[in-house]
């Protein structure tokens, strides 16, 4: 029975297209048989696909005993003979009636196709679309700080409703975890700026006014700046991080789905936190920065510490130092609201949390330093 | 709570998330949306939910307007497929928290607040864990804190996006009978998403199907899954072979050979797909008077409930075929070897391809 099974496999039906080799005729001569039509579309793909050239490279292919021949046959003949011609072989066709040439000759030409060429855009649309883009985020960004701003008021408005739980662990993670490396970043910046005066001060023999270098750069500007600066890197990028992870796991979703509005339990907290805590850290890093300076000047120049003391407060007046400290709560502001705008921006992946907090420290550090100086400007007109 | 859906569409871009959909969920019943990825079924279900807004369209709870309600009072349960637990809280707190944030007023006190969690945590087995927190669970167990967090708040409509997509298959096969005996007790309106249509067809009591934004069928499952009205349906619920043929007088022709067809199907198509599961065909070593094709064995994969064999139909298309381990023994089927392929019914599916035959001239 099974040389029976045998026999049937190896006995094709009538009609099925083939391309069998005549060795007969020479060592490259092929030839066509059965139906080479669309009703054989299945046989002759396959064909197609299985279609080996015979050893020699030079293989003629009979189409004088084939029953039937359509365009479908003529694209499959057309596509065998370009595969043969490809593989080294110089391939002729023979024997094909001569109304049915002209399909041939079809299948073989191909028909042009223009496929849209990847344009680069030029540079005044890739400018329009960046300044569409940055309108675009700008605006998210005004929406946001818009719904902040009313939920904030709210809260304000009647406190039993602050979670005060979380501003306080927010003040704790936020403020209390910086104070080392703002104190350590501060110190050694007193030192640096003390020991860079001296030097030139010393030229004119102007050696008294390192106190009202060294005080003015750090309580006006450099504490406000490096905190602000220090604390967008450490927290700000936390809070993104934190609410783009909730965002990413649908926690911000779930939240919303039991009735809350993610403001009130993500923004808030850590924005009436950090307000509360830049101001405190600013003070800090000041007065060490001082201290540091301080240390320096008693070493390098004959101004001891006791001088330094009782001329510091002749030169930094409480003016100077509200000015310093009263930048801070809006610093904070910044940084919460940049952070948390960021981590809701976040979508989908893993990897957008991770660009997001990338945009968001730039983002802050960028809108700190930018207020930092129009506030410079400011106060130079108001005249403080 | 009865839940409709009209004319609702979203576009995200140029990508079409959801076409026209229309769709009606009646009281206590519990609809699978089922479809590949990108077929706009979570976005369908986020919209229900009130997380998405559409750009045109309404959802009717009750036959009342929901788009401007707040989220708060549309007393929806949402469960996630990553759970969505929040990682700082017990699982107590998880579940109690929906209670716990509402406004004093329709506030629960804190002994019957605890009391609903722990019946609630019973219901889902869970009642030792109250004081774990979520990273100490495994997913499935998770996934049930979910489940329990979004039952606290007793929501009139329970929605579900691919609650079991992320646990391992024995669990999730588990956790969908569990999900059926549920809601049998609580015949709380439910939809969920899924794309594995064996879930949707063990679960649900209607099943619709999702394919890029539209609705393609909707039905109990023995209908869809016996009388598909696409072969995208067809193709979707189960295994099938292709075969590229044509379709002449009620028979349909492979190669040299032709087959019956079922009554519906269409009459006439020069050029035709013709869907067949692997169950429905059956295999002999000789013929039997029944209308057949050769095929030649490839390969037989004899482990599972049936045996799968891929074999090479005489016109060279390969397919498949599963057959009962006592078939097997009996036609003692080997690699190479020669077989006769028969259709056990008429349970086909056939899709013509419109304007075919023009590119093409007849034969000779």
């Amino acid at each position: 029975m099974e040389t029976r099974n045998a026999a049937n496999m190896n006995l094709p039906n009538p009609g099925t297209p083939r391309l069998e080799s005549a060795p007969a005729e020479g060592p490259g001569a092929m030839r066509l048989v059965g139906h080479w039509t669309v009703r054989e579309s299945a046989a002759l793909e396959a064909l197609l696909s299985h279609a080996r050239p015979p050893s020699s490279r030079e293989v003629r292919i009979d189409a004088a005993s084939l029953e039937a021949f359509d365009t479908a046959g003529a694209l499959v003949l057309a596509r065998i003979r370009d595969r043969f011609a490809r593989e080294g072989c110089s391939v002729k066709i023979v024997g094909l009636p001569p109304e049915r040439v002209p399909l041939l000759k079809i299948a073989s030409t191909p028909i042009p196709v223009t496929l849209p060429s990847a344009r680069r855009p030029g540079p005044l649309e890739r400018l329009t679309r960046l300044s569409a883009d940055w309108t675009e985020q700008a605006f998210g960004f005004l929406s946001f700080v818009g719904e902040v701003f009313l939920a904030s008021l709210q809260q304000l408005v009647r406190p039993r409703r602050i979670r005060w739980a979380f501003v306080i662990s927010n003040i704790q993670t936020s403020g209390v975890g910086a104070i080392p490396i703002i104190g350590l970043l501060s110190f050694l910046i007193g030192i640096v700026i003390a020991y860079q005066g001296a030097v030139q001060l010393h030229r004119y023999g102007a050696d008294v006014f390192i106190v009202d270098l060294v005080g003015l750069s750090m309580v006006r500007e450099l504490a406000p700046l490096m905190t602000a600066i220090i604390v967008a890197g450490r927290t700000g990028s936390s809070f993104t991080a934190q609410i783009g992870t909730m965002r990413v796991t649908e926690e911000v979703d779930a939240l919303k789905v039991l009735g809350m509005n993610p403001i009130d339990v993500l923004v808030l907290p850590k924005l009436f936190a950090l307000i509360v805590v830049l101001p405190l850290l600013t003070a800090f890093a000041a007065a060490v920065g001082v201290l540091g300076g301080a240390i320096m000047t008693a070493s390098m120049t004959p101004i001891g510490p006791s001088f330094f003391l009782s001329q510091f407060p002749r030169v930094v007046l409480p003016v100077s130092y509200f000015v310093g400290v009263g930048k801070a709560p809006i610093f904070a502001a910044v940084i919460a609201t940049v952070g948390c705008y960021q981590g809701f921006r976040a979508s989908g992946s893993a990897e957008s949390v991770g660009a997001q907090t990338t945009v968001s420290v730039v983002q802050s550090i960028f809108l700190i330093i930018v207020l930092d100086a129009l506030f410079s400007i400011v106060f130079s007109v108001v005249g403080i | 709570m009865s839940i409709e859906v009209r004319n609702l569409k979203k576009r995200f871009g140029d990508y079409v998330a959801l076409g026209d959909v229309n769709l009606r969920v009646e009281t206590g019943e519990l609809v699978a949306l089922l479809g590949p990825s990108g077929a706009g079924k979570t976005t369908l279900l986020r919209v229900i939910g009130g997380l998405d807004h559409a750009d045109s369209g309404e959802v009717f709870f009750h036959g009342q307007e929901t788009t401007d309600r707040a989220l708060r009072e549309r007393e929806v349960g949402f469960v996630f497929q990553h759970y969505a637990l929040f990682r700082h809280m017990t699982v107590f707190e998880n579940v109690a928290f929906g209670l716990r944030v509402r406004p004093k007023t329709t506030r629960p006190t804190e002994a019957s607040i605890k009391d609903r969690v722990m019946r609630l945590l019973d219901l889902v087995h869970l009642g030792g864990l109250s004081t774990r927190f979520p990273s100490q669970l495994s997913g499935g167990q998770r996934q049930r804190v979910a489940l329990a967090r979004a039952l606290a708040v007793e929501p009139k409509v329970l929605l579900l996006d691919e609650p079991f997509g992320s646990l391992d298959a024995k669990v999730r096969q588990e956790l969908r009978r569990w999900l059926r005996r549920l809601h049998d007790e609580l015949h709380t309106t439910s939809v969920f998403v899924t794309h594995d249509q064996e879930e949707a067809m063990e679960v649900a009591d209607r099943v619709v199907i999702m394919n890029k934004g539209e609705i393609e069928q909707i039905g109990t499952p023995e209908e869809v899954y016996f009388g598909p009205k696409s072969a995208f349906v067809y193709n979707f619920l189960g295994n099938v072979n292709l075969f590229q043929g044509r379709v002449e007088g009620g028979r349909a022709y492979l190669g040299s050979v032709s087959l019956p067809l079922p009554d519906a199907s269409p009459a006439k198509g020069d050029s035709a797909t013709i869907y067949v599961r692997p169950h429905l065909l059956d295999l002999a070593d000789q013929p039997n008077g029944l209308d057949h094709f050769r095929a030649k064995v490839e390969h037989i994969h004899p482990t599972g409930s049936t045996v799968k064999v891929e074999l090479t139909a005489e016109w060279g298309e390969p397919f498949q075929v599963e057959i009962s381990h006592e078939r097997y023994r009996a036609l003692a089927l080997r690699r190479g070897m020669e077989t006769f392929v028969t259709l056990r019914n008429e349970s086909l599916f056939v899709e013509t391809t419109p304007g075919d035959g023009m590119m093409f001239g007849e034969g000779i």
